[in-house]
């Protein structure tokens, strides 16, 4: 047992929480969840709120699967999982409704979808069917954190270079406008936000050599 | 414990789906009474900011009392229906009903001694149902303001109908032609007036990659005023 005296945040637990925001990126790296990076990314309100959703969600089904997973019959564990993601995605849409309305609106149907993402299912079968609830907590968290990051990246980008905004909030100042410049419409449309992520690996891949495929 | 065994398969089974239904219908429950007031609240907000008074959710039940004098439920033919609680109507369902037993909201607004008749609208985005209030002058041509909401249009693009600049764009625009006929306002794309400065040609500039919204837009418009003009012909005959 001398597992259990291993520290909270010990260096190895740390990599669980770090990790997923370069080496493993769930979106750059393993490219999973791609779809509603696509979808959501055209504004940075929803896609912080999106991030923040998928964190309580990974982070408490990491958790529940985790303390399940002696007792979780090997045959039906993928409905297992299912059911306890799509419980949890019920409830934060319930407590949007209730106490963030406006957010709730905007995130609409995509906050549902959370259940589809691939990163949430990944990790409790690839994860916390097999490790302790503190190291699945961490786990799911980070990757949680690695998604959302790209998220706000490339919301970031498209917000400001497509609306002229952050926020919701103009940030150009009116004279660049005067001078002819424009809001690139392109950047609103969902194939731009699949160059963002490109650009965004290249990018990653320059800086961490790790990451390059040997051949 | 075999946990391979059907027994215990079965058992997990129901114990997690009893547990967290009870959960998910307790939380349900017990958020009702919030999410109901959100919708009722949110619903004045956007009938009030049609006819220019802007508030926050929290303000929008005091000021709907003192600025909305009627609401009525019509018939198709323009009649009155007092049986029927007009800001109870839900739309949602009401439309798919036959047009002699739907009943037409319409909520009178008394802003500073001028008159306001607000409509609700309801039709079809790209997605899902789009919605929205259109609030007519005195004169029933010129639109007031509009308020647009939807289920899940695009973000940034077919979501873009309820940004002021696109809500804002219907200010002062005619329902009728020039010739006093009924068209409804069109969400262009082939608008010769993209700044918007001739407000008798009952368009407005549409929004690059939302076509289908736009349409959407341009019919439900069409098709919800369409109703009322039997009880706004009433109306001027009087």
């Amino acid at each position: 047992m001398s597992k259990d005296k291993e520290k909270l945040f010990s260096k190895k637990n740390r990599t669980l929480l770090t990790d997923p925001l370069d080496d493993s990126n769930p979106i750059t790296v393993q490219v999973l969840g791609v779809c509603s990076a696509l979808a959501i990314t055209v504004k940075l309100e929803p896609a912080v709120v999106m991030t923040l959703s998928v964190i309580f969600v990974m982070g408490s089904s990491n958790m529940i699967i985790s303390i399940l997973r002696n007792i979780i019959p090997n045959r039906i564990r993928i409905i297992v999982q299912l059911v306890v993601i799509a419980f949890l995605v019920a409830l934060v849409d319930q407590f949007l409704k209730a106490y963030a309305y406006d957010v709730s609106k905007q995130l609409s149907i995509f906050i549902g979808l959370i259940i589809t993402n691939c990163i949430v299912m990944g990790r409790l079968e690839a994860f916390a069917l097999g490790n302790g609830v503190w190291k699945s907590f961490l786990d799911g968290v980070g990757n949680a954190l690695g998604y959302g990051w790209i998220l706000i990246v490339v919301a970031f980008i498209r917000e400001l270079f497509g609306s002229g905004e952050l926020f919701g909030i103009p940030v150009i100042p009116e004279f660049i406008y005067e001078l002819g410049y424009r809001d690139n419409g392109l950047m609103l449309l969902s194939p731009m936000a699949l160059i963002v992520v490109g650009v965004y690996i290249w990018i990653q891949r320059y800086f961490n050599r790790k990451l390059i495929e040997k051949d | 414990m075999n946990t391979e065994s059907n027994r215990h398969t079965y058992l997990f089974a129901g114990i997690m789906v009893i547990t967290i239904a009870f959960v998910l219908s307790f939380t349900s429950e017990s958020l009702k009474e919030l999410k109901l007031d959100n919708v009722k609240k949110e619903k004045m907000q956007n009938i009030l900011s049609t006819v220019g008074v802007n508030v926050s959710r929290d303000e929008s039940e005091d000021l709907y009392n003192q600025y909305i004098i009627e609401e009525l439920s019509l018939t198709h033919n323009g009649d009155i229906d007092q049986e029927v609680n007009a800001f109870n109507i839900n739309l949602a369902l009401e439309i798919r009903k036959g047009l002699d037993d739907q009943r037409f909201p319409l909520y009178i607004a008394d802003v500073d001694n001028s008159k306001y008749y607000i409509i609700p609208l309801r039709g079809n985005g790209l997605w899902n149902a789009i919605w929205g209030y259109i609030a007519l002058k005195q004169d029933i041509n010129t639109i007031e303001g509009i308020s647009f909401g939807h289920e899940a249009e695009t973000a940034g693009l077919g979501a873009e109908i309820t940004q002021d600049w696109f809500m804002n764009s219907f200010n002062d625009e005619k329902i009728l032609n020039s010739n006093g006929e009924f068209v409804g306002i069109y969400v262009s794309k082939s608008n010769n007036d993209p700044d918007n400065i001739d407000k008798n040609d009952n368009e407005v500039d549409a929004i690059s990659g939302a076509t289908i919204t736009g349409d959407g837009v341009s019919d439900m418009i069409k098709e919800r005023l369409e109703n009322y003009l039997p009880y706004f012909n009433n109306l001027s005959n009087e």
